[in-house]
């Protein structure tokens, strides 16, 4: 596996105050700090904001930003909106899967990618569109696929 | 920055701003919505630092980094003001040509003007066809206003529509004005905002809340998100006068964590109008208090719904409860509380200013002022566009869409998202309204407008639309939660060629049940895809089910690619473009695909040369022997070959 980023729990729940409302807040911050949450991460929440853990599962299971397995080094979005769909966003997402060799859902054996669809990036004006890491791209070519999918 | 503490001050402070603009400083306003951002704006800003700096201009020209305009398609859009020419698709290897020409000589870079086929370039933005037709009232200001730069809202005549509901209205006159203005919320509902608010601001419990829904969940629809990261202020303002009218003292955003630039620009606006006194105690000395905290939701359709999104501020999971009480009674924490969507919100500021009969004059009886839409799929200018409620359809398809590309036919407009439905050709010339759309069978929703052309199958949508669904579907009612799934594997096996006879009557039965038995609309609608689509396309739907065929080759297990021996110029064009090798072939040998390899993702039909017209979509017909493997090209009649 590769590096796994750690986070400082104690001051990041520290942040929050013990307040029960901010429970899917802070679940976030630790997603985007770390790219997942681990039933270790659940427990101190749970402690933290004196939520129940079956609480805490609850909500972290509902919502489809958290991920309770370890994401891969870079994230991969690939867009199936209306927009992007009749825009024939399947068969980019069929060339991202041959390319970077990871099925949706999935994270690359070596930790490397992760490959995710979502239902609207919110840009349907330059469909199809994909994601990774945060920077958005307007119909890639398979040439800038390869290209990405050398990125360390 | 002493807090301004008068309506007074607010418009001195104002004019102050003005003046300091007055010297006509030239200008460079770069888009920074999320489409320009998408097309590298970020690289065109760090372009035009360094032009300026090494062309001696650095302290000479303004740059602004403006909200969206658009014309998403044709980003990233630069304006240079006060000339007020425009240009499209900038990259950062322009930018030295437009420091050069336009700024330093005074002159037009012709090739990156917008060019009509007619009129030919176009360098005023407000001139370009796609921008003409529209009445950009909501989101018209976003291409002047710098979104984390408060002054630049506040210099355009920004918070005045605050400070005259603040000192010159009492809350009823400003609930009394929305309510006579007849605006209806713009999140898909429709529902009167004013009687609304209304049903709060009775409601006995002393503690309320106000709240903008910008979880903007419908695919295909980005309006929410561009005001909300163009314009937070007018967003904030709006708010802030529906909480003086309300009697809320607290405010909240659920804004999707799917939008960071929003969430990013909606903090510092925030920030910025506490630091100016516009929100906290006593908002501008008026001795009203309010403020507002931002709630980023963690990615699930169905907490757009008032329920389910309240329940997910409180930290919940955002599941809908039934409504017998509604939510306006009794909401966050079981206090009254007032949500709107966020283009609903940004439209009360105008209200206020220019008052209601103003507003009453644009748009249609039932349906008054503008919407903002989202134009995108099978249409040549997709991007966001602002048009008086009432328009006709096709106006907004064609003179403002351009058409569809490719010179392909016109099919049908969905509306309204995974609520909605479709419009066919037939009835184009609907009106845009809330019950013009509806009585044609699907509904305004949120303001998505997907143009699909010939190319689009009609239950591939269905099926995509319910698959969506049955994945968003939170599972707490049974008709939700299986019916979809029912209907979902109806749908599947049209497309995969698997289904039975009956099954578009069973369709139809499933659809009812869950149209009247699911608890929240997310149910009750999600048949509406279905029930539409079969209404104006049943044939598609019977050549699917009788003949295993899809009438536009888009469902893979119904479709085969053959390539014509007769009409094959072995250009080797698809052989190389095939990604499963499927494809055998060289130089004058005419190329034949292994149906047993072939993925059908249809490769080589995109890249066949229109003028060769070789690559055939079957479907519902068997695929022809192929020809013997190293067959050469038949001799041509013209002798152009290659």
């Amino acid at each position: 596996m590769s590096e796994q980023t750690t986070v400082d729990m104690a001051e990041l729940l520290g942040r929050y105050g013990g307040d029960k409302s901010q429970l899917i807040q802070v679940l976030l911050e630790i997603q985007r700090r770390k790219r997942w949450l681990s039933a270790e991460d659940l427990e101190a929440v749970s402690t933290s904001l004196g939520i129940p853990y079956t609480q805490v599962y609850h909500v972290a299971t509902f919502y489809k930003a958290f991920s309770l397995v370890p994401k891969g080094k870079h994230s991969i979005s690939v867009c199936l909106g209306t927009a992007c769909q009749v825009r024939n966003a399947p068969r980019l997402l069929d060339r991202i899967v041959d390319i970077f060799g990871v099925k949706p859902g999935d994270t690359s054996q070596d930790m490397q990618f992760s490959l995710d669809t979502v239902n609207c990036l919110g840009c349907c004006a330059l469909g199809p569109v994909m994601m990774m890491d945060g920077q958005y791209y307007s119909k890639p070519t398979n040439e800038e696929l390869e290209r990405l999918a050398s990125a360390e | 920055m002493p807090k301004l503490d008068s309506g007074a001050a607010l418009e001195s402070f104002r004019q102050s701003l003005q003046a300091a603009q007055e010297a006509q400083r030239p200008c460079v306003t770069i888009c920074s919505g999320t489409g320009c951002h998408a097309s590298r704006s970020d690289k065109v800003n760090a372009a035009f630092v360094e032009q300026l700096q090494a062309q001696g201009l650095a302290d000479k020209v303004d740059i602004k980094r403006t909200g969206c305009h658009g014309f998403c398609e044709l980003g990233t859009i630069v304006a240079i003001l006060p000339q007020e020419v425009t240009y499209l698709q900038v990259k950062p290897e322009d930018v030295a040509e437009v420091v050069t020409t336009t700024l330093v000589e005074g002159g037009v870079v012709e090739r990156l003007v917008y060019h009509d086929a007619v009129i030919g370039a176009i360098p005023r933005e407000d001139d370009i066809p796609f921008y003409k037709p529209q009445t950009p009232l909501v989101f018209g200001q976003n291409r002047y206003i710098d979104p984390c730069d408060i002054d630049s809202y506040i210099v355009k005549g920004g918070y005045a529509a605050l400070a005259k509901a603040l000192f010159s209205m009492s809350p009823d006159e400003v609930l009394n004005e929305v309510k006579a203005s007849e605006l209806r919320g713009r999140g898909g509902g429709g529902f009167p905002t004013g009687a609304k608010w209304k049903t709060t601001k009775e409601a006995a419990d002393p503690v309320k809340y106000v709240v903008v829904n910008a979880d903007e969940g419908d695919p295909g629809a980005f309006m929410d998100r561009s005001l909300l990261e163009g314009n937070p202020h007018r967003v904030i303002e709006g708010l802030i006068i529906g909480a003086y009218a309300i009697g809320a003292h607290q405010g909240y955003v659920y804004v999707r964590q799917e939008y960071p630039i929003a969430v990013d620009n909606l903090t510092v606006a925030l920030q910025q109008a506490r630091e100016y006194g516009l929100l906290g105690d006593s908002v501008l000395g008026s001795g009203f208090s309010f403020d507002i905290a931002i709630h980023r939701g963690a990615g699930a359709f169905v907490s757009g719904e008032s329920s389910a999104l309240m329940a997910a501020i409180e930290g919940h999971v955002g599941e809908p409860r039934p409504k017998y009480v509604r939510t306006a009674v009794s909401g966050i924490y079981g206090h009254p509380t007032n949500l709107n969507n966020v283009e609903t919100w940004a439209t009360v500021p105008l209200i206020i200013e220019n008052g209601s009969e103003w507003f009453r004059g644009i748009g249609t009886e039932g349906s008054k002022g503008t919407k903002i839409f989202s134009l995108v799929g099978k249409v040549k200018n997709t991007g966001l566009v602002e048009v008086p409620m009432g328009i006709p359809l096709r106006q907004v398809v064609f003179d403002i869409g351009g058409g569809i590309p490719k010179d392909r036919k016109f099919k049908a407009v969905q509306t309204g998202g995974p609520s909605g439905g479709v419009i066919p050709e037939k009835m184009i010339d609907v009106r845009v309204d809330f019950d013009d759309l509806s009585a044609a069978g699907s509904m305004m929703g949120s303001g998505g407008l997907i143009v699909m052309d010939e190319d689009t199958c009609m239950v591939d949508t269905a099926r995509y639309y319910l698959n969506f669904l049955s994945e968003e579907s939170c599972g707490k009612c049974v008709p939700c939660r299986e019916g979809i799934y029912q209907m979902l594997g109806l749908l599947t096996a049209m497309c995969e060629g698997t289904s039975q006879p009956g099954d578009i009557e069973r369709l139809e039965e499933i659809s009812g049940v869950v149209k009247d038995f699911s608890l929240c609309a997310l149910g009750t609608t999600a048949p509406n895809p279905v029930l539409s689509t079969l209404a104006h396309f049943r044939d598609e739907y019977e050549a699917h089910v009788n003949e295993k065929r899809c009438p536009a080759g888009v469902c893979k297990p119904l479709v085969n690619y053959y390539i014509d021996p007769d009409k094959c110029r072995a250009c080797m064009l698809c052989f190389k473009e095939c990604p499963a090798a499927a494809i055998t072939g060289a130089r004058r040998e005419i190329h034949i695909i292994d149906q047993s390899k072939c993925t059908k993702c249809g490769a080589c039909f995109d890249v066949c040369p229109s003028r060769y017209n070789a690559v055939a979509r079957l479907s519902g017909v068997p695929v022809p022997e192929p020809v013997a493997a190293g067959t050469p090209v038949s001799p041509r009649k013209g002798g152009d070959d290659e």
